[in-house]
């Protein structure tokens, strides 16, 4: 008999505490497949973020580091300048990249590190509650704008793809959508593109993720994966949106 | 030891540092320690050591977390408010139990302040800036000979104890020319103990954090690290004494205003007065008790601090209310002049002579009542 699927070697056999429908368990996933199949997961480290995805170190296996809030990528570069042969991976939310961190990410990109971010963009703060993140869209009501993010207010989403890619030390940059089996395949596709290009020491690479919080949206997962379509979408345009070494 | 070279506090930790093996420095500028990271952006590279300066102390103490998790000797250094900046990362270290090396050359506070020489983040390095029960070692040098010497003996104690020591310089310390000898240059390797994080080839996955979310498990990491800061202060415990013997005042003095005092305690000695000196050289651990025996010995005990009385809450905490304890302290960006401190003595110590002759005369009252 020929197994087509089982648990990837970087993934330790245990239950996460995600919830239904969440993004993260699905990125873990996709990132620990890629690991195994880049034969890299003896000299990969995760910088894990403060954020649902805190506790990535119970769930990875291999190296996993932990920073302060938004801090990520700078502990990302003193790792990454000691080890440069190792893989090191900076992992982050929305509201840990783009609103705590966002001096962090901006030259770790514009100095072209040679590590490779994860991005996980839900729209909101998964881990305290559901407030608004700097790419929660117009008119989305969180825990912090009830009546809806007004733009007047709370300025417009940050597209951090695009952001990052004026930066000539970014060498790729792509977003996906975590909704059906196509679009994952997509994502998986542009991580692998991403941590190949770390390996092959070249700069600075970053995937976004758009991913579902069902539970802050107070939605069903179902309805969750419609929402990131119907509405993220728009606003996020998924596809590669910076890459210059095709 | 090699001959003798003028150099600047700034730079000669600078050098000091990277003769101690520390091949990652990451900074970001402020006066008055510019030196520093000027002087590292030129000699690491020479070094083949790490050099990046930040876009803020944000960053470097963070890039210094990712370093020393990666089992580099690392550092950052910086002035008043950017050490303020830095204390998110310094809790997250004590509590990884990583090793770093932070340089503080003080400057005047609170806020901006100015670029003068101060002590006034006493409290911030030894009381803990920032969140939750972690210590650090804080080292006083009061000479660029001896900036030099800590800076070496840091790097050997934030390994030793893998922890974060603070050296706390003053502005005066950082910017002053004296002649040092520079150790050799020691070769260091990457670590590769147990807990450095480098890819799991041929070992389990490692972890480093600080997030424990079960009280019972987050209470016994606590019982952990306090156990390993009794060792520190059992052990570490570093003063100078000066004319302590026989002393009935006794000066407290640390970093540049020691020497201020140091000058002082002799011009007294010569005009008959028995004074002494007292010079932590470690902040924390403090010399509490080599302070508490001298209190029971002295009669008069004078703190003298670039602040307006940090120190001299450990200085009597440390002497248990058992002697009098005199302050004088400045703070904004002036330093002492040694007559001024020779007056203060002098009255300190007229003080305690008329107070222990009213306390000898009540004494006698009392016993000849019938
Ligand atoms: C300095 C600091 N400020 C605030 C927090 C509280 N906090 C924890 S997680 C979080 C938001 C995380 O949101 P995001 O990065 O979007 O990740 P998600 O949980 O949605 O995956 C905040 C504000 C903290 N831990 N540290």
């Amino acid at each position: 008999m020929e197994i087509i699927y089982e648990r990837p070697e970087s993934l330790k056999d245990v239950r996460t505490h995600y919830c239904a429908g969440c993004g993260h368990g699905v990125v873990h996933r996709i990132l620990a497949e890629i690991v195994d199949e880049l034969g890299i997961r003896e000299k990969t480290v995760v910088i894990a973020p403060v954020g649902c995805a805190v506790l990535a170190y119970d769930y990875f296996n291999f190296d996993v580091c932990e920073a302060p809030h938004g801090r990520t990528p700078a502990v990302a570069t003193g790792m990454k300048r000691v080890r440069p042969s190792n893989v090191i991976i900076s992992y982050q939310g929305d509201g840990d990249l783009a609103a705590i961190g966002m001096a962090e990410i901006i030259h770790a990109a514009n100095r072209g590190e040679r590590i490779t971010v994860v991005f996980v963009n839900n729209g909101l703060y998964g881990m305290t509650g559901g407030q608004m993140a700097p790419t929660t869209l117009i008119g989305q009501r969180t825990a912090t704008t009830p009546m809806g993010r007004d733009f007047r207010e709370c300025g417009q989403p940050i597209k951090v793809c695009e952001l990052l890619s004026q930066f000539e030390g970014v060498v790729y940059a792509a977003r996906c959508a975590i909704t059906g089996p196509g679009n994952i395949i997509k994502g998986k596709k542009m991580l692998k593109k991403a941590l190949s290009i770390q390996l092959a020491d070249l700069g600075f690479s970053i995937v976004e993720f758009l991913s579902a919080c069902p539970t802050h949206w107070k939605l069903t997962p179902r309805e969750a994966v419609q929402y990131i379509e119907e509405k993220m979408v728009p606003c996020f345009p998924t596809g590669v949106i910076k890459d210059t070494i095709k | 030891m090699t001959e003798k070279r003028l150099m600047s506090g700034n730079e000669a930790m600078a050098e000091a540092a990277i003769r101690a093996g520390c091949r990652c420095y990451f900074g970001y500028p402020i006066t008055p320690q510019n030196e520093v990271t000027a002087y590292m952006a030129r000699r690491m590279p020479e070094a083949g050591g790490v050099f990046i300066q930040s876009e803020s102390e944000l960053a470097a103490i963070n890039m210094v977390l990712g370093a020393s998790a990666a089992g580099c000797r690392s550092m950052t250094s910086s002035s008043s408010p950017g050490i303020s900046l830095k204390q998110e990362g310094i809790s997250y270290i004590a509590a990884m139990e990583l090793p770093a090396v932070i340089a503080n050359i003080m400057r005047g506070g609170p806020g901006l302040g100015n670029i003068a020489p101060s002590q006034s983040d006493y409290f911030q390095a030894v009381k803990g800036g920032g969140h939750g029960d972690y210590r650090q070692i804080v080292l006083g040098p009061s000479t660029v000979q001896e900036l030099v010497d800590l800076t070496v003996c840091s790097f050997d104690l934030a390994d030793e104890y893998r922890m974060p020591v603070v050296i706390l310089g003053d502005g005066l310390l950082g910017q002053m020319m004296e002649p040092v000898s520079m150790p050799g240059m020691r070769h260091v390797e990457i670590k590769e103990e147990e807990w450095v994080l480098s890819g799991c080839r041929g070992r389990a996955p490692r972890l480093l954090r600080s997030l424990i979310l079960d009280p019972g498990d987050l209470a016994a990491h606590n019982l952990h690290l306090q156990e390993k800061y009794r060792r520190v202060a059992a052990r570490e415990v570093r003063f100078e004494s000066v004319f302590t013997d026989d002393a009935e005042l006794i000066v407290v003095a640390y970093g540049t205003p020691a020497r201020v005092c140091r000058a002082a305690v002799a011009a007294c000695r010569e005009k008959g007065i028995r004074a002494g000196l007292i010079r932590p050289i470690t902040l924390w651990p403090f010399p509490r008790e080599e302070i508490s025996r001298l209190a029971s010995q002295a009669s008069h005990i004078l703190v003298v601090e670039m602040s307006h009385g940090q120190m001299v809450e450990d200085v009597l905490l440390s002497a248990e209310f058992r002697v009098p304890v005199s302050f004088f302290g400045k703070a904004g960006g002036l330093t002492f002049h040694i007559d001024e401190v020779i007056r203060k003595m002098e009255k300190t110590n007229q003080k305690s002579k008329i107070k222990n002759q009213k306390a000898k005369s009540k004494k006698q009252k009392h016993k000849s009542k019938p």
